[in-house]
């Protein structure tokens, strides 16, 4: 009995072993949590099960910033993951830490697949494009800014719901007639520096930053404070004034009140969709970002949000190889296209876009291409995107002038020159500290 | 001054040996990091750490230089005086309370300590949902009553919120140490106040509070140390410094430039002035406030 026993312990040990030196481990950090992170866990598992030389692990490490120094921290201390989904405004750390992270393009060559930039959405792609062409990071999931108003309201003030507010003349008449009829809140907006200045900026075809919006190089200084960018955040501090705008918090903590009916149009991230989806008790339509109608060259397109996956170096070829394999399945048109149809997020190649547009998807679903449409254009100088060192710091010192600016302490130009220099601090001190 | 206590030991290295277990905690948890904050404070270094630079003083430059660090320092003040008061404050009316009661005294005091076990961050979050504007039911309470409330908007709201949160989360800490504190003091002396006719409110000021002054004493510092270094937790949740920096106190600003901004050299410079800072008004305490407490 004993001895078989021991065999059959010996058999199952040599064999756990030979599954595991067979099995390539690569683990991927991210910040994807309730439906987005079953959808992470989905993309994994599918992958683990269409192959066996590689297995994906993904974790969740917390929010985008969590995310980041925990990898920081792990890479300094050499265990850092394989795989690390960063949110867009680290791109410019991300690529100016060289020894830190293994560009794509080259993960693709060592890994023997077949790469081309060129399939991928260009104002997606370009964004995560260093200046010699070569990708640096994978598009994973991006969004950009749109309009969302509630039906359901509009109808109640005497508004035609299948009319959004295409101008930002519009959307303050719209917000006067919501408030009329009794609305407490008729427009609030998410991520302010982001679709108010930013955005707001490419959308218009104007400089946010010199040196194309910091993509010309590391010496590029903020320009936000220009006479459209004042004109426009002064309307919104009169709009603040008559109760048609009502600030309701930083970052995306405005999302919130716009599904639970508490005010009527929100202008924010295109994948607040999904949640829309699932939890609002209202009819909603989507539309793309107000502009002015005065400003030649506008509507151009809107900027990139979200996140892509960073490689990070120091690692195993074989672990490259399993990457590669990992991005080349992420990037197949229908996977590709089953993530931008479950999530809302923007899809990552021309294929995927076309793929979701034969199989009547966004007829199906109105509103669903709207993003698409904002940022499927050809872009300027002016409008590939925004890359600025210590990015995140320059959208906290906006918020923090902007608040001003709500609460009447400072006018807007004021607000803005304030930001600009103190912006223009991080951005000289992200130059120097990158420079050695 | 109390008689002092020589204990003597017959070996030499006895005394040593017995102080090593507390002695290499402190190497460990405070030594070793405060070093090492102060050698990356004269760093500057890119987020991944593959570049390091000695800039000298640098960071420190930049930090005097900006105003809305100078500024948080008046912040800083204006909370750590809020918060020590009030929780001292709240902590004692609720530990004499407490004192007095003879029935269910073990619920009461359950119920007092149990916000201690809260996380900070769960603190703020707390608060924040009570006085969420327009859907908090503190907030929309104080609207029926004619006081719009907007944290979001006014800095002496999100400061007032921020307080709450410090505060509430103290009282528990504080008020058992009152609590101890109070039924340490000998009944005896108490009732003999009582028999000369000392009413309660002058039997408190001139038995019960100079008696407790050891008690208080301990707690203002560890109050004013609560304040200046443990509550970035609650403003990230509840504030995240704004709105504009009303809120930003010293140590939320090292917590933003260390872990969210990955600056580390700025950050470490701005742990070093907090160091500076807290051991220097713990020194100012121990000369001037200690000298009026009778043990």
């Amino acid at each position: 009995m004993k001895p078989r026993i021991l065999t059959s312990l010996a058999a199952a040990l040599l064999f756990a072993a030979s599954g595991a030196r067979a099995q390539t481990e690569i683990q991927w950090w991210h910040s994807m949590s309730g439906p987005l992170g079953d959808w992470v866990n989905d993309l994994a598992k599918d992958f683990n099960a269409s192959q066996k030389d590689y297995r994906i692990v993904p974790t969740y490490k917390g929010t985008y910033d969590e995310s980041m120094a925990g990898a920081v921290a792990a890479f300094r201390a050499g265990n850092a993951p394989h795989l690390l989904q960063v949110f867009e405004v680290g791109t410019a750390t991300m690529m100016a830490s060289k020894g830190a992270v293994m560009p794509v393009g080259e993960v693709m060559k060592l890994g023997g697949v077949k790469f081309e930039p060129a399939a991928y959405v260009p104002a997606v792609a370009g964004y995560y494009t260093a200046p010699s062409g070569q990708m640096l990071s994978f598009p994973f999931n991006s969004s950009t800014t749109v309009l969302f108003y509630n039906k359901d309201a509009f109808k109640a003030a005497g508004l035609d719901p299948a009319k959004a507010p295409r101008t930002w003349a519009e959307l303050v008449a719209a917000a006067a007639k919501l408030k009329a009829s009794g609305h407490k809140c008729p427009y609030t907006t998410s991520w302010q520096g982001w679709t108010q200045l930013e955005s707001f900026s490419t959308w218009h075809n104007v400089e946010y930053a010199t040196k194309n919006n910091g993509f010309g190089g590391p010496d590029a200084r903020l320009t936000f404070n220009g006479p459209l960018h004042v004109r426009h955040i002064e309307d919104l501090a009169n709009m603040a004034r008559q109760g048609l705008f009502v600030y309701k918090g930083r970052g995306n903590a405005p999302d919130a009140p716009f599904v639970s009916g508490e005010c009527a149009m929100v202008t924010t991230s295109s994948s607040v969709y999904g949640n829309l989806k699932r939890s609002a008790g209202f009819a909603f339509g989507i539309s793309p970002l107000p502009y002015y109608q005065d400003v030649p060259g506008a509507p151009q397109n809107t900027i990139i949000g979200g996140a892509s996956l960073w490689v990070m170096a120091g690692k195993k070829p074989t672990e490259y190889k399993g990457v590669a394999q990992f991005l080349a399945y992420l990037s197949r048109p229908e996977v590709a296209a089953a993530s931008h149809q479950r999530t809302g997020y923007l899809p990552v190649t021309r294929a995927a876009y076309e793929l979701t547009d034969k199989s009547g998807f966004y007829k199906n679903n109105p509103g669903t291409d709207v993003a698409v449409e904002q940022m499927i254009r050809k872009t300027t100088d002016k409008s590939r995107g925004v890359r600025l060192g210590n990015m995140l710091q320059i959208r906290t010192i906006v918020d923090e002038e902007l608040e001003q600016v709500w609460a009447g302490k400072k006018s807007a130009k004021e607000g803005l020159d304030a930001a600009v220099k103190r912006g223009d601090e991080q951005l000289e001190r992200f130059q120097r500290a990158t420079k050695s | 001054m109390a008689q002092e206590k020589r204990v003597s030991y017959r070996s030499r290295w006895l005394p040593w040996l017995l102080l090593a277990p507390q002695g290499l905690v402190i190497a460990v948890f405070f030594f070793w990091p405060a070093g090492q904050a102060l050698m990356q404070a004269l760093q500057r270094q890119d987020a991944f750490g593959l570049g390091t630079e000695w800039v000298g003083l640098e960071n420190f430059q930049a930090l005097w230089n900006d105003p809305s660090y100078l500024a948080s320092f008046r912040t800083t003040a204006l909370f750590s005086v809020l918060v020590a008061t009030f929780g001292l404050g709240l902590a004692l009316l609720l530990a004499v309370m407490a004192n007095r009661v003879l029935r269910g005294a073990t619920v009461y005091k359950t119920l007092l300590i149990w916000p201690y076990a809260v996380a900070p961050a769960i603190a703020g979050v707390l608060w924040l949902f009570l006085f969420a504007p327009a859907v908090g039911v503190v907030a929309h309470q104080l609207q029926a009553w004619g006081l719009p409330w907007n944290h979001l908007l006014r800095g002496d709201h999100a400061m007032a919120l921020v307080v709450m949160a410090a505060v509430w989360k103290q009282i528990s800490y504080n008020f058992l140490f009152f609590l101890a504190g109070l039924q340490s003091i000998p009944k005896s002396l108490i009732e003999a106040a009582a028999i000369d006719g000392a009413g309660p409110w002058k039997r408190f000021w001139t038995i019960t509070f100079p008696l407790l002054s050891p008690t208080s004493f301990f707690l203002l510092v560890i109050n004013i140390v609560y304040a200046f270094f443990d509550t970035f937790g609650i403003i990230d949740a509840a504030t995240q410094g704004g709105p504009g920096q009303e809120t930003a106190v010293l140590v939320y600003k090292v917590y933003y430039d260390g872990f969210k901004a990955l600056d580390l050299g700025g950050s470490a410079a701005q742990s070093v002035v907090l160091m500076t800072v807290v051991i220097v008004l713990t020194v100012l305490q121990f000369r001037f406030v200690e000298r009026r407490v009778n043990y």
